[in-house]
């Protein structure tokens, strides 16, 4: 018997371990969940960690009410099944509000605002950790992160001033009004996670399959069409056959023309590929230090 | 990462390894090569190198270092300023560098970064050869317990590929490292810039018949490293579902600390000290036969006894210390130097504690490792050995037996920022 663990393994222990961690260490925590694939996995992940008990929080989406439609029925649908908790924190909510406003022009995202949401949804229901799958190989911002990211009572993130974090021993202690910001799947690669999603077969939004689309090109990203994209006059819109690499809010997620309509398929087409899956995101494009920016702004 | 199949990949290793070097050794460099030749820098990433290195101001070339290099001021000021994580695989492994900055802050950094690490590549500029700073890693990675230490003698094409130079350099580190509990250590003569025995032989330097560095990394034996003798088992959280299906479930869920667990083996709970035996290791993917380090699981036992978060499992022929009082070695993490009589609070495995600082022994001089007995103002960066007293006992291996129950973090109770490293002797 060989006493070892494959990295798969050892990565998913890992995250295990960290998710334990936090329920250990926190009163009120929760995870967010997007829908795509990396909010999925650590739903799973969360799933094993309490085996054969329910997770013990409830899943919080922020809803930027741009979704790609799958994605809010696979949402649903796996609520439904599993019988866990779900708590949307709405942007059109803290638009209505006044509490955030709107971008205008053909640029406009509502990726930016799901800050102001983000942080009353954990203001509102008092979370005191909010699990997130974001990896450090996504985004060199990201790749500074703590698995225990302490976040000031403004849920802003400091980078220069991040605690050690040391061995597996994480320090969730703070002060009233604080809170974290939890990554189980710090150390998980693209590869990685759709490797795993293979092996335990794990259920995904069918937009990161192949299929056939309404889309229209800007700045060479592809974008879906869709009731709140503001197209100019010359952009198009033409059927193409594509799939997402990653899924976030409907404006400023791009698709990748892909005949890739299963998970063997995919493999091979991100063990090809030249570019990173956020590549396709107009919300890091936006300066070099977009995603650092809106991180300490209190993003996940 | 092209040519991984689903097969391999399924089966492979994970190796987690720091980089430590000075400011000019070419680290930079040398993670900037194993990147690129393992083909784990992206199209977009490299562009968007290539622009900043336009815009910073660069001598023309690519400055690799940018892709490691994440924040704002980091790209401004030209330095590293946090331990960053980098990730690729070769068709054989997959690796986790915890690359490290080579000045500001660096004992804490550099602590940081090898406290989760199976090997420690040591960057030696070939024109300077054994340097202070060369000391001052190599005693880091023994304090912290790395295995496997890889000296890199760089910049070998500036001493025209020499032999003679390289044995002298080799011969120098030998001497020093003779003092540090290290028990792999390997030696490679290499040229960052050029590529030389880092993924492919140098063709100039036929003299040296060992391995390239990426095929040290992907083939030195981590099987090893964990503990696979002493059972311990912190327990994290308790899981008790209480529906009609698991009506009397009662789990322990933790990650395996040391030691190999079975059903049946006879085990002991710290601190109340009930007996009873391992009914069934459990998981979401059905019963574990045997549970190692690091695996994450749920222990069932066969009696109906308390047992709570920060409590340990441990095999009743083989017991951890169980004791309040310890010595450690501690790295110092805050600008607020050490409070002798001083009271903290006490992170070890799960298990929290407060403790007082009872007595500062010495303070190492990291560059020569002479202990400094009559210098007992601790500062960020500073190694002391000290002994501290727990509010509760703790249930410790030596570290250098252990480093999950040997190991412990110390927490400034008023801002709540980790400012020490414990190592228990």
């Amino acid at each position: 018997m060989k006493y070892n663990l494959t990295h798969l393994k050892e990565l998913e222990s890992e995250a295990i371990y960290v998710i334990r961690e936090v329920v250990a260490q926190f009163e009120n925590p929760a995870l967010l969940f997007s829908g795509g694939k990396d909010s999925i996995l650590c739903y799973h992940l969360a799933k094993k960690a309490f085996h054969p008990g329910k997770i013990p929080f409830p899943l919080v989406h922020v809803d930027t009410g741009h979704n790609f439609p799958e994605t809010i029925q696979f949402r649903d649908q796996l609520v439904e099944k599993d019988g866990v908790e779900l708590i949307v924190g709405s942007v059109q909510q803290s638009i209505d509000e006044g509490k955030a406003i709107e971008e205008t022009g053909f640029n406009a995202s509502r990726n930016g605002l799901q800050t102001v949401t983000l942080l009353e949804t954990i203001e509102s229901n008092k979370f005191d950790a909010c699990m997130g799958g974001a990896r450090r190989d996504e985004e060199k911002a990201r790749a500074k992160e703590r698995f225990f990211s302490h976040r000031d009572e403004f849920g802003q993130w400091d980078p220069k001033n991040q605690r050690p974090e040391l061995w597996n021993i994480f320090n969730g202690m703070k002060h009233m009004g604080e809170n974290f910001r939890v990554f189980p799947i710090s150390n998980w690669t693209e590869m990685d996670v759709w490797q795993y999603i293979l092996a335990e077969n794990i259920e995904l939004p069918s937009i990161y399959f192949s299929h056939e689309r309404d889309v229209f090109m800007r700045d060479g990203v592809i974008y879906a069409d869709g009731e709140y994209m503001n197209k100019r006059p010359e952009e198009k819109v033409e059927k193409r056959v594509v799939r997402f690499r990653t899924i976030g809010d409907m404006s400023c997620t791009g698709a990748v023309e892909s005949p890739a309509d299963n998970l063997e398929k995919i493999i091979e087409e991100v063990a090809a590929t030249r570019t990173t899956e956020r590549g396709t995101r107009a919300d890091d494009k936006r300066s070099e230090a977009a995603m650092e920016d809106r991180k300490k702004q209190g993003y996940f | 990462m092209s040519d991984t199949t689903t097969a391999g990949y399924l089966d492979m290793e994970l190796l987690r390894f720091t980089t430590a070097g000075s400011v000019d050794d070419g680290k930079s460099t040398l993670i900037g090569r194993l990147l690129y030749d393992s083909k784990a820098i992206f199209q977009d990433q490299l562009e968007a190198v290539e622009k900043a290195s336009k815009r910073i101001g660069g001598e023309g070339e690519v400055n690799l270092a940018l892709l490691t290099d994440g924040l704002r001021s980091e790209r401004e000021q030209g330095i590293t300023i946090d331990v960053a994580y980098r990730y690729f695989a070769t068709p054989k492994r997959k690796f986790i560098i915890a690359d490290t900055p080579g000045h500001i802050q660096y004992t804490r950094n550099m602590v940081t970064g090898a406290s989760t690490a199976n090997l420690a590549i040591i960057l030696v500029d070939a024109r300077h050869g054994l340097v202070e700073q060369t000391s001052r890693h190599s005693f880091i990675a023994s304090l912290l317990g790395i295995k496997h230490v890889v000296y890199c003698i760089n910049k070998m094409d500036l001493v025209d590929y020499s032999q003679e130079r390289y044995e002298e350099i080799k011969s120098d580190i030998e001497d020093f490292a003779s003092k540090l509990e290290i028990n792999d250590i390997r030696y490679i003569p290499i040229s960052a810039l050029f590529g030389d025995n880092v993924v492919d032989r140098s063709k100039k330097m036929d003299w040296y018949e060992g391995a390239t560095l990426l095929y040290t990394l992907e083939t030195v034996h981590i099987g090893s490293d964990e503990n696979l003798v002493d059972g311990r088992f912190p327990v994290q959280t308790v899981i008790r579902p209480q529906t009609t299906e698991f009506h009397d479930y009662r789990g322990y869920a933790g990650r395996v600390a040391g030691g190999v667990l079975k059903k049946g083996d006879e085990v002991t709970v710290l601190p109340s000290g009930f007996t009873s035996k391992i009914a069934k290791i459990d998981s979401y993917d059905g019963e574990i036969q045997e549970a190692f380090p690091p695996m994450s699981c749920t222990v069932i036992l066969e009696d109906d006894i308390d047992v709570s978060r920060g409590d340990m499992i441990v095999r009743t022929n083989n017991q951890p210390d169980d004791t309040q009082d310890h010595e450690l070695m501690v790295c110092w993490m805050s600008k607020r130097p050490i409070q002798l009589n001083g009271k903290y609070a006490v992170k070890h495995t799960s298990r929290d504690a407060r403790c007082i600082v009872k007595e500062i022994r010495y303070k190492v001089d990291i560059n020569n490792l002479h202990k400094l007995e009559d210098d007992k103002t601790i500062n960020m960066n500073d190694i002391a050995r000290i002994k501290i007293r727990t509010t509760v006992p703790l249930f410790t291996d030596r570290y250098q037996r252990n480093r999950n129950t040997g190991s412990l973090i110390i927490i400034d109770e008023a801002t709540n920022e980790t400012v020490g490293a414990g190592m228990i002797l």
